[in-house]
């Protein structure tokens, strides 16, 4: 489904990216761990087009599409759910999630407001707040249904689980897993909460230092030693 | 008392005019953070554009007067906005992503090419038009001055606040405006729900040309005057009313230009005429001093 090769990338003269080779396939949910400063974001924001790929390919569904312009690439059936939810602030929860279905039909955009509100009944109460003045956890969940209002093939996700609450990361994590098993979504999720990604997706990669450390099983990964002492550190609950 | 509001008539509908300017300032500055300081050029190419077309349309067809002004006004919105394309398609959008200098510059840049090309292509010299409309009405007799509302004044104001009232439409209730203000608050998010960046900063500068045009058709028929060098200070005015108002602000432009509008009216016809451009700038200079964020300029309070 989406598939990058040897991709390279950085900001002007620093390099983050140093050749990466990934995988995810249809109706996988594929999770990305690693410390902070690994990469992570820089290689979501690659396969959106932004930073530009220095080398290599980014394949969505066999078509290359490294060379495409944002819009163009987020139009083909990505979405995007970054790092700091970048909710519109001084915009409505409606308008916000009529943000996500900018590029889609507006024919069905009822339905999918309908669909994204059932997955998150708390939005539905808070329709015309300001998008600014959501709580954390609430500004997650507006962001991830912004995600989907476009009908995405491919969800990607940078650390829905940052600064939000032990019981309010759970219920995160239990919609991710619904999106994907329910709505049929692939899923490519990136994770500082290593122990709660790899239990919840089918495949996982390790990165380090801006190339993949280590590709496997979410199982696998778990029960890896080297793993458990690096990311699990008391992680685990 | 009469003279207070004659000068308050005559401040309201100089104020419509620095307002329609200044809401292209304010527009371009939210969605790109970046004074457009050719906007002033692009409002005289609107004046001049107005004066051709309608000296067009009433000399070759023999058309009637309030013809002849719809066909100069539809013309001079859709030259005058090209104008404003083309220029940042030209000028600004090859130096998105540079250093903020960079686009300040070249709007300096674009600006003095702008004001040349109208200089060379119509001269330097003062280009007339002989009034078009006539008569008003009288509001009050007073004893030794009368107040008078001319039936230009009122068109003014009335377009303005059509103008205005569409244009509010257009940014709070259609997707193209619902997209301009994501870009505003946030670019790159924008271009990762699907926005077309490019497009919608191209729009955001086509509107803001086509109110200045609008303006520039006013100033046209208001002082029956114009040349190549009226961008400058109109331009700097509105700035002004743009900044006065809190820069970003769409409210705050409409405000600020009624505002200057009215200061300067009001200090020609208490003071002295000769000073009244020092009285803006007065404005700008205290503005900047004490109240950088203007009068509905937001100070950021959001989480994010
Ligand atoms: N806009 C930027 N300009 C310059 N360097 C950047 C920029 N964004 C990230 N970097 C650098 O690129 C490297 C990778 O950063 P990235 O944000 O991809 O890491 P990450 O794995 O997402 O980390 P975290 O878990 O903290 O979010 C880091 O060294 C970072 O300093
Ligand atoms: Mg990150």
């Amino acid at each position: 489904m989406l598939k990058v090769e040897a991709l390279q990338s950085g900001y002007g003269s620093i390099q983050a990216l140093h050749g990466i080779d990934m995988e995810v396939a249809r109706g996988e949910i594929v999770a990305l761990v690693g410390a902070n400063g690994a990469g992570k974001t820089t290689l979501l924001m690659t396969i959106c087009g932004n930073p530009r790929a220095s080398a290599g390919r980014v394949l969505l569904e066999g078509e290359d599409i490294t060379r495409l312009p944002t819009h163009h690439i987020i139009r083909r059936g990505l979405a995007h759910c970054p790092e700091g939810r970048r909710i519109f602030p001084r915009m409505s929860v409606l308008e916000n999630l009529q943000m996500g279905a900018a590029a889609t039909a507006p024919a069905h955009f009822g339905q999918d407001l309908e669909r994204v509100l059932d997955l998150f009944p708390r939005l539905k109460e808070r329709l015309t707040q300001r998008g600014g003045t959501l709580s954390g956890g609430e500004q997650q969940m507006l962001a991830i249904g912004r995600a989907l209002m476009s009908r995405p093939k491919v969800l990607l996700l940078d650390e829905p689980s940052l600064g939000l609450a032990p019981l309010v990361v759970r219920h995160i994590f239990e919609i991710i897993a619904a999106i994907n098993r329910d709505q049929g979504v692939t899923i490519f999720l990136v994770e500082q909460n290593a122990y709660h990604a790899l239990k919840l997706a089918h495949r996982g990669y390790v990165m380090v230092n801006g190339k993949i450390a280590l590709g496997g099983t979410g199982a696998d990964l778990l029960a890896n030693p080297e793993i458990r002492a690096h990311y699990l550190d008391g992680g685990a609950s | 008392m009469e003279y207070f509001l004659q000068q308050l008539i005559n401040g309201l509908t100089l104020g419509a005019i620095y307002g329609l300017i200044a809401i292209g300032y304010t527009m371009v500055y939210g969605i790109i953070g970046m004074i457009n300081f050719a906007h002033g050029e692009i409002y005289m190419l609107g004046a001049f554009i107005s004066l051709i077309a309608f000296l067009a349309a009433t000399t070759i067809g023999g058309t009637s007067v309030p013809i002849a002004l719809l066909i100069t006004l539809f013309a001079t919105m859709i030259l005058t906005s090209l104008w404003g394309w083309t220029v940042e398609r030209v000028a600004y959008r090859p130096l998105r992503g540079a250093p903020r200098l960079a686009p300040l510059i070249s709007a300096i840049g674009v600006s003095i090419v702008l004001q040349n090309f109208s200089q060379l292509a119509q001269g330097a010299r003062v280009k007339p038009l002989p009034p078009v409309f006539h008569g008003g009405i009288t509001l009050m007799e007073g004893n030794d001055f009368t107040v008078s509302l001319n039936w230009l004044q009122m068109v003014i104001m009335a377009l303005t606040l059509v103008l205005m009232a569409g244009f509010t439409w257009v940014i709070t209730r259609t997707s193209l405006g619902r997209a301009q203000r994501a870009c505003e608050q946030d670019m790159k998010m924008a271009s990762l729900l699907g926005v077309d960046v490019d497009r919608i900063v191209s729009a955001t500068f086509v509107m803001g040309a086509m109110l200045a045009s609008v303006a520039g058709l006013m100033v046209t028929l208001y002082y029956g005057v114009i040349d190549f060098y009226i961008g400058f200070l109109a331009g700097i005015k509105a700035f002004t009313a743009a900044v006065l108002g809190g820069i970003g602000s769409l409210p705050g432009a409409m405000l600020g230009g009624l505002l200057i509008g009215l200061i300067e009216a009001f200090w020609s016809g208490y003071f002295s005429i000769e000073y009244k451009d020092v009285a803006t700038f007065g404005v700008l200079v205290m503005v900047l001093l004490f109240r950088p964020t203007g009068l509905l300029g937001r100070p950021d309070v959001e989480k994010i």
